[in-house]
């Protein structure tokens, strides 16, 4: 569904990506892990047309996001720090989205994460005055409201509280089971385990390997995802 | 894109300092022309502030308008809107409100005292001129990341073209006066919007004869048909120009 092809991207004189290639298919929930810095982030944010890549491209469903947009109403993006414009209520941001969104969206509109992070009591309140948690909430409501074919959410749980957590986490799950391509970034791997199904690790913006966790498991002869990458660091 | 616009619009109306320029304008063009027996004067001394405030106001607003929606701007660009859409809708809503607060602030006041060609003249420079600048600060916004950095750039920009700019040409005045340069000047005056709005509005006011031979040249030129269409074309290019640049670095942006 999503495939990079040597995509390479240099901010000044830091290589943030370096000759990345990826395939990501239908059905697969894949695991983003790698060091601070690794370039975990800006390969999301090129695949989201947000940071234009200076050599390489990306396909989406067998077409270059390059000058294209209409490939975005199928993914849904859930962004490390959410940043929304300061003078609107949440219930404002929700109807703009749909406003903006809702010719190519599958009817009706996903609502599960609202009901259940209990937003709906939250709708006047404007967005300068949410915690960072509340508006993790918001963007992760975003990411799933409009049926998305690809979901990437980058440190979904970053901020959380752990009851908000375990429900991101089953509605992940719901997802997944109906065949949508999951790409999730995080650094808290044990919340991982019971979600993934492959792994890519990246280092200095180029890509270490990309398993599926079987495989990773059979490789390093240890079953919690944690401890596996933890020995694949120290080699 | 009409639905981004109207979301631009929302947020800029919302705003208080939009409200606030439209007043001060109204106020200023009312206490001007009751100021003064005679509407032509009251127009000649509007036409001096007008083209100071009007530059300053679009550049400075619209710079800093553009750097405060950097978080709208990035939560438009993950989702399906083409990047174009977003640029042009965002320099719809900020060039369409300034117009409306001109023509309400300064237009009203203008067709009330001096509803004749020019005053028609004047309104029609004085949203051009808001349009130019809006489109001259979001160049300035999307060249630099730096927010201080970018809005010291339109105070530099709104200096040149109202200050340095003249001085410039006083420069070049003296010291070529021995040559015959009345001609050059006119193609140097396309260089500043400001100066092509007021020797516009100036020949309309026909009182050109007070500007010696430069204005006779000027009239000469500014005063027929191609002139006329050559400067009104001039002023257009310069939206179009600084917003297709814009539009073009915005393509490219990382966000």
């Amino acid at each position: 569904m999503i495939i990079a092809t040597n995509v390479s991207k240099k901010f000044g004189s830091l290589q943030a990506l370096n000759n990345l290639s990826v395939t990501c298919n239908k059905g697969e929930c894949i695991a983003l892990i790698g060091p601070n810095g690794s370039g975990k982030t800006t390969f999301i944010k090129t695949i989201l047309g947000m940071v234009v890549c200076d050599s390489g491209f990306i396909t989406f469903n067998g077409n270059n996001i390059n000058n294209n947009w209409q490939y975005r109403s199928g993914i849904g993006y859930m962004p490390q720090i959410g940043r929304y414009p300061e003078n609107m209520t949440i219930g404002q941001v929700f109807d703009m989205m749909k406003d903006i969104r809702k010719a190519s969206v599958v009817l009706p509109y996903d609502e599960d994460l609202i009901r259940n992070f209990n937003l709906n009591n939250l709708l006047n309140k404007r967005m300068r005055t949410l915690s960072g948690g509340t508006k993790q909430k918001v963007s992760a409501a975003l990411a799933f409201m409009f049926n998305p074919d690809v979901l990437i959410l980058d440190e979904p749980t970053a901020g959380l509280d752990p009851v908000s957590s375990e429900i991101l986490k089953e509605k992940i799950l719901l997802e997944k089971s109906k065949g949508k391509l999951i790409l999730i970034s995080s650094h808290i791997l044990s919340e991982l385990d019971d979600l993934v199904t492959q792994v890519i690790y990246m280092q200095d913006g180029a890509l270490c390997f990309h398993k599926t966790i079987e495989q990773l498991q059979a490789d390093t002869g240890e079953n919690k995802l944690a401890k596996a990458i933890a020995q694949v660091m120290q080699q | 894109m009409k639905k981004v616009i109207k979301y631009v619009i929302i947020d800029i109306l919302r705003n208080k300092i939009m409200l606030g320029y439209t007043l001060f304008l109204f106020i200023l063009s009312m206490s001007i022309f009751s100021l003064e027996d005679n509407a032509a004067k009251g127009l000649l001394g509007l036409l001096n502030i007008i083209l100071i405030i009007v530059p300053l106001v679009s550049l400075i607003f619209s710079t800093i308008y553009v750097y405060n929606s950097a978080e709208f701007i990035e939560l438009l660009v993950s989702q399906p809107l083409q990047r174009k859409t977003i640029w042009m809708s965002l320099f719809t809503g900020l060039a369409s409100s300034m117009m409306l607060a001109f023509l309400a602030g300064a237009g009203i006041p203008v067709l009330i005292y001096q509803p004749d060609a020019t005053g028609f003249m004047m309104i029609l420079i004085g949203e051009l001129l808001s349009v130019i600048f809006v489109a001259i600060a979001l160049l300035a916004a999307v060249k630099t990341r730096d927010k201080a950095k970018g809005i010291g750039a339109a105070i530099l920009l709104w200096l040149y073209f109202s200050l340095l700019f003249d001085g410039f040409i006083l420069f070049l005045l003296f010291q070529f006066s021995d040559y015959p340069i009345e001609k050059i000047m006119v193609g140097v005056s396309m260089l500043n919007p400001i100066d092509l709005g007021r020797i516009l509005i100036l020949l309309k006011m026909d009182i050109s004869a007070m500007m010696g031979y430069t204005g006779a040249i000027f009239k000469d030129f500014f005063g027929t048909g191609t002139g006329m269409s050559l400067s009104f074309l001039v002023l257009i290019v310069w939206i179009v120009l600084p917003l297709a640049l814009s539009v073009r670095n915005f393509k490219r942006k990382d966000l």
